[in-house]
């Protein structure tokens, strides 16, 4: 399975009378938009704000972050099985307004949304600072339950994500990369001496609001499968999550899954990307062992040598994680481990709620309990106060000059499990 | 400029090896030895004031003596950080570093520095209270020795803060420290993986810890005579959270009364929890703590009685060295109460 993929970039967001992309600039009707999102009768109002790299804002609370792409050719739409039909995605070709990005936000749980820094030392922590972002801020109707919240604004942010991305159909990109897949024979013809390697992307299904999607399917109740890595990048896989801000995957992190994009770089040259093996993390006992038999039942069916293993969340999914390595590294398949750490504020606590040595390569995307210190901005979009309760925070997180203390969970994509950031801990 | 108080052993000093080793502690103004690479290193930040050389036969052999005695050399000078060895692999001499830098710590207050081999015995024994320097197994490897240890003996006397021992040179000491590398993780992992494959050597970014695992107590014999206590890890307070426990990463718990309570209701109580879809939980939160159940079991004589106390906390991202004192400290009023077994809910 082949794609292209063609990066429009963006380097400024603002708003005009007309939506359209033009020099590099994403120029958005904002009624158009809010006129969108309140095509869904579960909001009373909806307003939307820009907010770029360097700027003095802080948009919380964050639910997902999402990348504009456009099917320009071949099968399917972006995101299919949810607001596109359920077409097998992945081949022909994509554009991208790389650099753009649709973040939304709402008061849905309270705590278990992000705070995003478009400057100071909170922006250095999330890679979402470096975007220009469209952000919606969505008011549900009075008694609107949580879980229904979640769902309208999940598809608040598809829509007008879509809609972006329609901008950059007949655009040429400045820079066209091109990905491929062949089948597992064709690659064992072309690549007989490289080892294969596969990537075990473990999906957050732990469900009440914990939950990721696969073609519109809920990721609990899949059992574990294999998938082109192409799929991925035109949104076979969405983020339905409420969960801790740091380490959850964004639809945009699964967009640009970075363990798929390094695979594809070193493929036919140190290794044989064979593909992508997805599972879950559901809470029963039950499922772990089934799920977890499945991915190295799966690594085993597909000859590989290697695998790399990227978890998303904590506490309950490391077991996951570990059941993971040792059933494949059982079966004879080298892993390495991509998690992150919840040490304790001083760093002296076990990291991890599961271990077993044979996880003895691990890579970490560092402490999510390390405390941090975000000034006050000159604009807050959103609600600041939720930084008391927000995981992460703590009384008193929030001080009167509007300066924030808190853990670095609080952050969204702080500390991503997949291996998106540079941080890692010691 | 800073002062340092430098110690070696006498082989260092070049008083002698084996036969020598007996020798008890002195102090000399000034430099001895690899005291000059370390100043050298130093330049005009900083100065070794004073090198006390000790035999390891003899620290060893008297520790307690050598201790005191040292201490109060070290005293007299008054530094800004004390540096001991570097040893390499010399394993007396590790272990003296070790324990005099842990002296001149623990009763000085003063920064300390030493270096070795990570198998030299001393490392063991100090790298969770002191900074050593992994340095080479053989004094072979002193230029790279003083190469890492210098910079970071400045930053301590400073009071710098003090990176991860992936930057400083350190040996992990147990303190996770967060730090940016070079490269974003996914390319961490594939490297990694390759080094894998290849039988090449690779360092994991995190080593697995020894897992503390819990063994049941046995059946309670008699449970409708037990006292049954709640505890849970679910977040469920009463309404309002009074004591406003962390939605995430608790730093504390709560022991709430519930004398007269026969069910937990909306209107009273709620959870705290941040890692779940509250609604289920705060419809009902029997459902994470099960009073009404326990309430029933209680009149119908299932159960002895249920505790007058349910003591809370939230599970999520809470770390697990909080929890276990919290345990640890509750677990105590509740044999003190008489209660006979505990129901730990979670969620």
């Amino acid at each position: 399975m082949k794609l292209e993929l063609g990066y429009v970039f963006i380097k400024d967001i603002q708003f005009a009378e007309v939506s359209k992309v033009e020099n590099g600039t994403l120029y958005v009707n904002r009624d158009e938009v809010k006129a969108l999102i309140l095509e869904d009768q579960n909001f009373k109002s909806a307003d939307v704000e820009l907010a770029r790299p360097g700027e003095s804002i802080r948009i919380m609370p964050v639910k997902d972050v999402i990348e504009p792409r456009v099917k320009v050719e071949g099968p399917g739409g972006i995101f299919p099985g949810t607001i596109n039909k359920v077409e097998t995605v992945g081949s022909g070709k994509t554009n991208v307004l790389k650099g753009a990005a649709v973040v939304t936000t709402g008061k849905i749980v309270g705590f278990q949304e992000g705070i995003i820094d478009m400057t100071g030392p909170g922006a250095e922590y999330t890679p979402f600072s470096k975007l220009n972002n469209l952000v919606l801020v969505c008011e549900p109707v009075d008694g609107l339950k949580q879980h229904e919240h979640e769902k309208a604004l999940r598809f608040a942010g598809y829509k007008v994500a879509v809609y972006l991305g329609e901008l950059a159909r007949a655009l040429t990109p400045d820079e066209v990369h091109t990905y491929e897949t062949p089948t597992l024979v064709e690659g064992i013809k072309l690549y007989p001496e490289l080892p294969r390697v596969a990537y075990v992307c473990m999906l957050q299904s732990q469900g009440l609001m914990h939950d990721t999607y696969v073609y519109g399917v809920d990721a609990k109740q899949i059992v574990p499968t294999l998938i082109y890595p192409t799929e991925v990048m035109d949104g076979a896989i969405a983020s339905g999550n409420c969960v801790s801000a740091c380490d959850k995957n964004t639809t945009y992190h699964h967009l640009n899954n970075p363990v798929i994009y390094d695979l594809f770089d070193e493929h036919g040259k140190t290794l044989n990307f064979v593909g992508v093996i997805i599972t879950n993390e559901n809470v029963y006992l039950a499922d772990k062992e089934r799920s977890s038999n499945w991915s190295s039942k799966l690594a085993e069916y597909l000859g590989v040598d290697g695998v790399v293993v990227s978890e998303e969340g904590f506490g309950n999914p490391d077991t996951d994680l570990i059941m993971n390595c040792k059933k494949i590294e059982a079966k004879g398949i080298k892993t390495v481990l991509i998690t992150d750490e919840y040490a304790g504020r001083d760093g002296t606590s076990q990291s991890l709620a599961d271990a077993d040595v044979k996880a003895d390569a691990v890579v970490t995307g560092g402490n999510a309990n390390m405390v941090i210190d975000l000034p006050a901005m000159d604009k807050v979009i959103g609600y600041p106060e939720v930084a008391d309760i927000i995981a992460g925070g703590f009384d008193g997180s929030l001080h009167a000059d509007g300066s924030i203390t808190a853990e670095l969970q609080v952050i969204t994509g702080a500390t991503n499990e997949m291996g998106f950031n540079k941080l890692s801990a010691r | 400029m800073l002062k340092v108080v430098h110690y070696i052993n006498q082989f260092f000093a070049n008083i002698g090896g084996e036969e020598m080793a007996h020798v008890p502690a002195e102090v000399r103004e000034g430099i001895v030895g690899p005291g000059l690479a370390f100043q050298q290193a130093f330049g005009e930040e900083a100065e070794i004031v004073a090198t006390i050389v000790c035999g390891d036969s003899y620290f060893n052999e008297n520790m307690d003596e050598a201790k005191k005695i040292i201490i109060e050399m070290v005293k007299k000078y008054n530094p800004d950080i004390f540096i001991a060895g570097p040893a390499f692999n010399a394993g007396r001499y590790g272990v003296a570093c070790g324990t005099i830098a842990q002296a001149v710590k623990d009763e000085l207050n003063i920064p300390v520095l030493t270096g070795m081999y990570i198998e030299n015995p001393g490392a063991d024994m100090f790298k969770n209270s002191l900074y050593i320097v992994s340095t080479k197994n053989s004094a072979a490897g002193m230029r790279d020795a003083v190469k890492k240890m210098a910079p970071l003996a400045l930053k301590l006397a400073k009071g710098e803060k003090i990176g991860s021992s992936a930057e400083e040179g350190y040996m992990p000491n147990g303190t996770r420290v967060n730090f940016f590398e070079k490269e974003r993780g996914s390319k961490r992992a594939v490297k990694m993986l390759l080094n894998k494959l290849k039988d090449k050597e690779f360092v994991t970014e995190f080593p697995m810890p020894d897992f503390d695992r819990v063994a049941p107590n046995p059946a309670v014999k008699d449970v409708t005579k037990a006292k049954i206590a709640l505890v849970t890890s679910g977040g469920i307070v009463p309404k309002g959270n009074p004591d406003h426990i962390e939605s995430s990463s608790a730093s504390k718990y709560g022991k709430y009364d519930i004398e007269g309570v026969m069910d937990l209701t909306e209107e009273t109580y709620q959870t705290a929890h941040g890692g779940y879809d509250p609604v289920y939980a705060n419809e009902d939160p029997d459902r994470v703590l099960p009073v009404d159940v326990l309430r029933e079991f209680e009149k119908e004589g299932k159960i002895g009685s249920l505790h007058r106390y349910f003591y809370t906390t939230v599970g999520n991202g809470t770390a697990v060295k909080n929890a276990k004192a919290f345990a640890e400290k509750f677990a105590k009023e509740l044999v003190a109460d008489g209660v006979d077994a505990v129901i730990l809910t979670s969620t």
